[in-house]
């Protein structure tokens, strides 16, 4: 529904999801509260310059305001194109996909299902392969399975291909393939168990990782119960117990710890005063208040959205580049599965062990986005063991119109859905279409 | 012609190796055995074969393992090797390939190809492949 009640509508939900109050936006946006009350009710009409006031204040786009979710759906037609690969058949008709939208919104519907069904059914393959990668019990008995279905295939091809094969051979061949049905059958019983029993844990989140970040998710990364300095280590583990896996349980019963710690020495009311004055910039933050910039990026990413100031993502890898925490920020994608895109201040922080600040902008991003990036290292073998590095990287909007000064560095998600042409990082083909080998 | 040559099958599912000795067998090769991963290694070493089919999940040894043992030894450095596993994602071939092996077949297998792949290796060895 376009008209003047559509553009208020979005602008007030948008406003409600980042918990901003009326005021507040009001201020940012250089208008009366009173004023931006009628926008939000329809009651005044909105365009030009206003919108796109609102729409920077808002972090958002001014056509995503005006549009809302047809914007949104062509979005997503563009994103199935990208993700569907390079089959055979002519490619989509990306010139005019807002045609399909418009046209036909019960297949652009369909569309989007599909995608969102495919990119569920790859995760769970990914996850499937992960699994056995990593669970013992599973690779046993897939291996256990593939060993009777071995003997089966290459006893019974015998049988059948030898018609001369004498009496004795025969009775031996035949036993053994009745003790290898029957291993077999009892090997699948047991492959069917353990795939049912990690059914539950694999719906929705797939991996330890997804389960923690998933509860993390649900919580918009801030766990209320341990922001109490008596916070102790039964409340970490009776959150923790929420997880269904082991695995995952103890990924967040680590990730809480640290949590709890860095609570007690950064409060949250202190943190809000100097966000108040410094504005949600980590190293600002940090020499303000007398602390490692690492934690100054967790609280950040852990605190309400009136605290922090601003939407907050965050990233952390560890010293090999694999990505151990991730929090997306809209208009900064992070990979599902794999590390992420090496262009990223996050492992440039690694090896240069100095605080980092770049602006980044994704191919399929409207704005860049501001990135914090440190790195700490631990020895907690002793000083003469190997220290373990881990990265963060924090992750703001665009921010100030000075920022918008300095060029943005281009950077992606990771190779693999990547279509910037002639980067220097790039270790794997795209599979976007026309992207580049 | 294969008739004479000697191959050690290093596998421990006992009906596995009863029918791949007799396919084997069949083709004319003499087909030794052996079931441990500890001292397959030794085994190799004793019974000199002029090639072998190697398991990887062994109980006690991972082939891989006794792989890199046999291409570390000047003796059987060159020996061809055909790893034959249940596991055959391309990382457990890379794996196997860059550790020496002569050729990686995954479980199960029709038995025409087992049989051709190790005349292939067999006529590596007289063509010195």
């Amino acid at each position: 529904m376009r008209g003047i009640g559509g553009e208020g509508a979005r602008i007030r939900a948008l406003r409600l999801q980042k918990g901003l109050a009326q005021a507040g936006l009001a201020r940012d946006a250089g208008i009366s509260p009173s004023y931006l009350n009628l926008i939000e009710h329809g009651r005044r009409p909105i365009g030009g310059k206003l919108l796109g006031e609102l729409a920077r204040a808002l972090d958002s786009d001014p056509a995503v305001l005006s549009q809302g979710a047809e914007a949104a759906q062509i979005e997503t037609l563009r994103r199935a194109a990208a993700a569907s690969g390079t089959g055979s058949g002519p490619a989509p008709e990306l010139d005019r996909i807002e045609a399909l939208g418009a046209g036909f919104p019960g297949w652009s519907a369909l569309i989007q299902r599909q995608a969102d069904r495919i990119a569920t059914l790859e995760r769970a393959v990914a996850s499937l392969g992960e699994r056995l990668s990593h669970d013992p019990l599973l690779s046993a008995s897939v291996h256990d399975v593939l060993s009777a279905v071995t003997a089966i295939r290459s006893t019974s091809a015998i049988l059948v291909e030898d018609p001369a094969l004498g009496a004795e051979w025969q009775a031996r061949f035949h036993r053994n393939l009745f003790e290898d049905s029957r291993r077999l059958a009892d090997s699948a019983r047991a492959l069917a168990r353990q795939l049912e029993a990690g059914a539950d844990a694999d719906r929705g989140a797939t991996t330890p990782l997804d389960e923690m970040e998933a509860w993390l998710q649900a919580r918009a990364f801030h766990v209320a119960e341990l922001e109490n300095a008596a916070a102790s280590d039964d409340t970490v583990i009776g959150l923790a117990a929420d997880l269904p896996s082991g695995p995952g349980r103890t990924l967040l019963t680590a990730h809480l710890q640290q949590y709890a710690a860095d609570a007690r020495s950064l409060p949250l009311d202190a943190l809000a005063r100097q966000v108040a004055r410094h504005g949600a910039d980590p190293f600002a933050l940090a020499a303000a208040m007398g602390v490692e910039p690492a934690p100054v990026m967790r609280r950040l990413a852990a605190a309400p959205a009136d605290v922090a100031g601003a939407e907050i993502g965050l990233v952390r890898c560890d010293g090999a580049g694999a990505l151990t925490l991730r929090r997306g920020l809209r208009g900064f994608g992070l990979p599902r599965f794999g590390s992420g895109c090496a262009l990223w201040p996050l492992y440039e922080a690694l090896w240069s062990r100095r605080p980092l600040m770049r602006r980044l902008q994704q191919a399929d991003a409207a704005r860049p986005v501001r990135a914090f990036a440190v790195s700490e290292t631990r020895f907690p073998g002793g000083p003469n063991a190997p220290g373990i590095v881990t990265a963060t990287m924090l992750l703001v909007p665009h921010g100030s119109s000075a920022d918008a000064a300095a060029p943005a560095l281009p950077v992606g998600q990771t190779c693999r859905i990547c279509a910037r042409t002639s980067c220097p990082a790039r270790t794997e083909p795209s599979i976007l279409p026309d992207a580049p080998l | 012609m294969t008739n004479g040559k000697r191959v050690l099958l290093i596998e421990d599912e006992p009906n596995i190796i009863e029918a791949v000795r007799f396919i084997l067998s069949r083709d004319g090769w003499h087909v030794a055995t052996h079931s441990q991963g500890s001292d397959a290694v030794d085994a190799v070493r004793a019974k000199a074969p002029d090639l072998v089919i190697l398991d990887v999940m062994l109980p006690d040894r991972s082939g891989y393992d006794i792989l890199a043992d046999l291409r570390a030894d000047d003796a059987t450095r060159a020996l061809p090797v055909m790893v034959l596993t249940a596991r055959g994602q391309q990382k457990d071939r890379e794996a196997a390939l860059s550790l020496g092996a002569t050729r990686f077949m995954v479980k199960p297998f029709a038995n025409a190809d087992l049989l051709n792949a190790v005349r292939d290796m067999a006529a590596g060895l007289q063509t010195g492949d």
